[in-house]
């Protein structure tokens, strides 16, 4: 059985079509990415996946390790095990990234019928990925994501990542706003947690994170609609050609 | 989660009418305000002449505002005129309605007794059933008070004060909130049933946070309490009001009236958490809570800290205040106030600055949800003669929902140039994205509201006493059920 199957997603925002027809399947120890032009509707994806109630499902099924996703809440789809890498992660003034993050940890311990974990139990748990991501324990006190850097809010999401251990984990535009160093590291982190039991959906505007965190299979989205998939090498191919060329060669393609 | 508060809401509601007819028709003396009937409480009360004379003058000054028609209407707050004149203003000391054992108790209101971690013979005890032998309210008071007389502390209900320390109750009584102050504190003056004393003696430190709750019979003091703590020069004390529990009662007006003095380096801690019956959720009932609070600063470098937190009453009209007259004295608030459902709050602070380098601190959260109304209003007025004050303002406000509102009048009054200020305010609203991140990382939406709200009132409580402060954030996310959708 397929990790994550969706079939033929149909996807409406303030009534205009986003996602017109997408089908996809994904297994443990798969890494897919998702690449498309800003508009193409890979957000719409990450979220809906996410399950964020602005985006309204007008067609299609979505199986999460065989469960119905698209019954679940948002709460309910992280607690079985999906997470979302955040483009632009939120800020919560007054509450300590250390706290919110072990919050969050036991609130899906908890509907798994595990024990709460205290923090004394948490605290090396947290240090052991801090270290993953070269991140400053310092970091942990502050208010989740308030007056952190571009890079230190993506290698904070890592981070959320790496604690909380999900089944299948996606990146939205994780490399957005990244120095290369930046970059590196939080592909390293990424990669560090690739396995056997987790899929990872890559989604993101360029190639230059794939030479990172390279994919088991790429995924080509334009206006809605996956055009093509492929192996790694379809990346290069993107950033050679753009885009453009992608979305004509198809359209020549179904008119055939 | 937002059913069962309704259903304790909705069963609160009926005890409250219930407990209103059966307890008035066996105590009370009859409905209405005249001399007679302050001429009556003085006499239960055994009080000695000035009292009688204080109270009366304070009850012709009252009746002089109320056929002016004076009852103040510059708050921000709606409600149906009261009738003065509809109300019992002595009730003998009551039985609460003893039951024999918890298991006697609605379920549900033992539940919310639960979220908020009331530990058993304290629920007993709020639930009014007979508390037993091994929780004796009697002898754990007593061995409390008798660690603080060593002291020379003093700490006894304002009945007692009046009887054991005419002369420091002469002396203070009045001298931060006259009688003339303001309708409400005329009307306390006049009726108040009972309340705290406190007096902690030069250079004292108070040992423990001196709370309500281990005073007898504090439970039956709610409607017109009068509070008076004196902290001597050099002394600290730290005050606890109020109570976490949802506390019902069958007065519906309430108008406290609290007065603070600080000698000469002396200081005054004052924690508040109000809870009183906010009235169901389409606006039903409730307490009607008209406070008048205030402190002085009488001696240089003297210190008075308001901490309050507000979740209760169907009105809320507070502004516990202070007086800067010692030099380098300090005042400081620090205020949450929530509203919910149809619940109104008009609630900030005034900060007089008299004497040279005086400095104040106001942090105001206000957070509504529902159809809630928060307001705040505070004035801080610098005087002539007040070189070097100093004064800062932070007043900020959460919105949940679309059908809530959120309000701020402050005023700023500068008559020295070399005085300094800042405000800063900031309205926000709980933001879907916000709640969507929270969501996606496995928290449910009621926990990820609560998560917002307390962070959004850290600063706050963290002027909290440690278990107050623990107590308010369950207070919190327990007032906020139902808020979200």
């Amino acid at each position: 059985m397929s990790l994550l199957q969706i079939k033929n997603l149909h996807v409406q925002v303030a009534g205009r079509e986003i996602l017109k027809g997408i089908d996809l399947e994904m297994d443990a120890g798969e890494v897919h990415s998702i690449m498309g032009p800003n508009g193409s509707g890979k957000s719409t994806l990450a979220q809906v996946l996410a399950r964020r109630e602005t985006y309204e499902v007008t067609g299609g099924e979505i199986l999460f390790q065989g469960k119905d996703l698209l019954a679940m809440k948002a709460e309910e789809a992280a607690c079985e095990g999906l997470f979302l890498a955040f483009q632009y992660p939120v800020e919560i003034p007054g509450i300590s990234n250390a706290y919110f993050l072990r919050s969050a940890l036991n609130a899906i311990r908890k509907y798994r019928g595990q024990e709460e974990m205290d923090a004394m139990d948490f605290l090396p748990k947290m240090r052991e990925s801090l270290k993953l991501l070269d991140m400053d324990e310092a970091l942990m006190n502050r208010s989740v994501n308030e007056a952190f850097s571009g890079g230190e809010k993506k290698r904070n999401e890592i981070l959320q990542m790496a604690v909380l251990e999900p089944k299948l984990a996606i990146l939205d535009e994780t490399d957005s706003g990244l120095d290369i160093d930046a970059l590196r590291i939080v592909a390293q982190g990424v990669n560090a947690m690739r396995s056997p039991e987790r899929a990872i959906l890559v989604v993101t505007h360029y190639q230059r994170l794939l030479n990172y965190i390279v994919p088991d299979r790429v995924h080509v989205l334009v206006d809605g609609r996956i055009v093509r998939s492929g192996g790694p090498e379809l990346a290069l191919e993107l950033e050679e050609k753009g885009y453009t060329t992608m979305e004509t060669g198809t359209r020549s393609a179904i008119s055939v | 989660m937002s059913s069962n508060t309704d259903t304790i809401r909705e069963l609160a509601q009926q005890e409250y009418k219930w407990g209103f007819v059966t307890d008035i028709a066996a105590d009370s003396e009859p409905k209405g305000l005249n001399e007679e009937i302050i001429r009556f409480i003085s006499a239960k009360k055994n009080e000695p002449e000035f009292m009688l004379e204080w109270r009366l003058k304070a009850y012709r000054h009252w009746a002089s505002l109320e056929k002016a028609q004076a009852e103040p209407k510059w708050a921000n707050i709606k409600y149906a005129p009261i009738d003065y004149q509809d109300i019992v203003y002595y009730s003998a000391p009551k039985q609460k309605p003893s039951l024999a054992s918890l298991s006697e108790v609605d379920p549900e209101i033992l539940r919310t007794y639960e979220k908020l971690g009331i530990p058993l013979e304290e629920r007993k005890m709020l639930a009014g059933v007979a508390v037993d032998a091994v929780f004796d309210s009697v002898s754990v008071a007593t061995t409390f008070k008798a660690k603080l007389a060593e002291l020379g502390i003093i700490f006894c209900s304002f009945s007692e004060a009046v009887r054991e320390h005419p002369e420091l109750v002469k002396k203070y009584l009045g001298t931060v909130v006259p009688y003339t102050d303001n309708f409400f504190a005329a009307l306390n003056a006049a009726v108040f049933t009972d309340g705290s004393f406190v007096y902690v003696p030069k250079g004292v430190r108070c040992p423990m946070e001196l709370s309500t709750y281990f005073r007898i019979n504090a439970a039956e003091t709610g409607q017109f309490e009068r509070t008076l703590i004196v902290a001597d020069e050099g002394a600290y004390v730290s005050y606890l009001e109020g109570c976490t529990a949802p506390i019902r009662d069958e007065n519906q007006l309430h108008a406290a009236v609290v007065e603070l003095i600080a000698l000469d380096d002396a200081q005054i801690k004052y924690s508040t958490v109000q809870n009183w019956y906010p009235g169901d959720k389409n606006g039903k009932g409730g307490i009607y809570n008209f406070v008048t609070k205030r402190g002085k600063c009488l001696g240089k470098n003297s210190k008075i800290s308001w901490t309050q937190v507000e979740t209760g009453s169907a009105i809320t009209w507070k502004y516990p205040s202070c007086i800067l007259q010692g030099e380098n004295s300090v005042g400081e608030f620090y205020s949450v106030a929530l509203t919910n459902n149809y619940q109104q709050a008009d609630t900030g602070t005034k900060m007089l600055h008299i004497g040279k380098n005086t400095r104040s601190t106001i942090v105001s959260k206000g957070i509504s949800a529902g159809h809630g109304q928060n307001t705040y209003r505070g004035q801080v007025k610098i005087l002539k003669d007040a070189a070097g004050a100093r004064n800062y303002t932070q007043c900020d406000s959460l919105l949940i929902g679309d059908q809530c509102g959120a309000h701020t009048f402050p005023y700023i009054e500068v008559k020295n140039s070399t005085a300094r200020m800042e405000h800063e305010a900031s309205t926000s609203k709980i933001g879907e994205d916000q709640l969507f991140y929270l969501r996606q990382r496995g928290l449910k939406a009621e926990d990820a509201v609560s998560m917002i709200v307390n962070g959004f009132c850290k600063r706050v409580f963290r002027e909290l006493p440690m278990e107050f402060a623990v107590e308010a954030q369950k207070l919190l996310s327990v007032s906020l059920e139902g808020s979200v959708g």
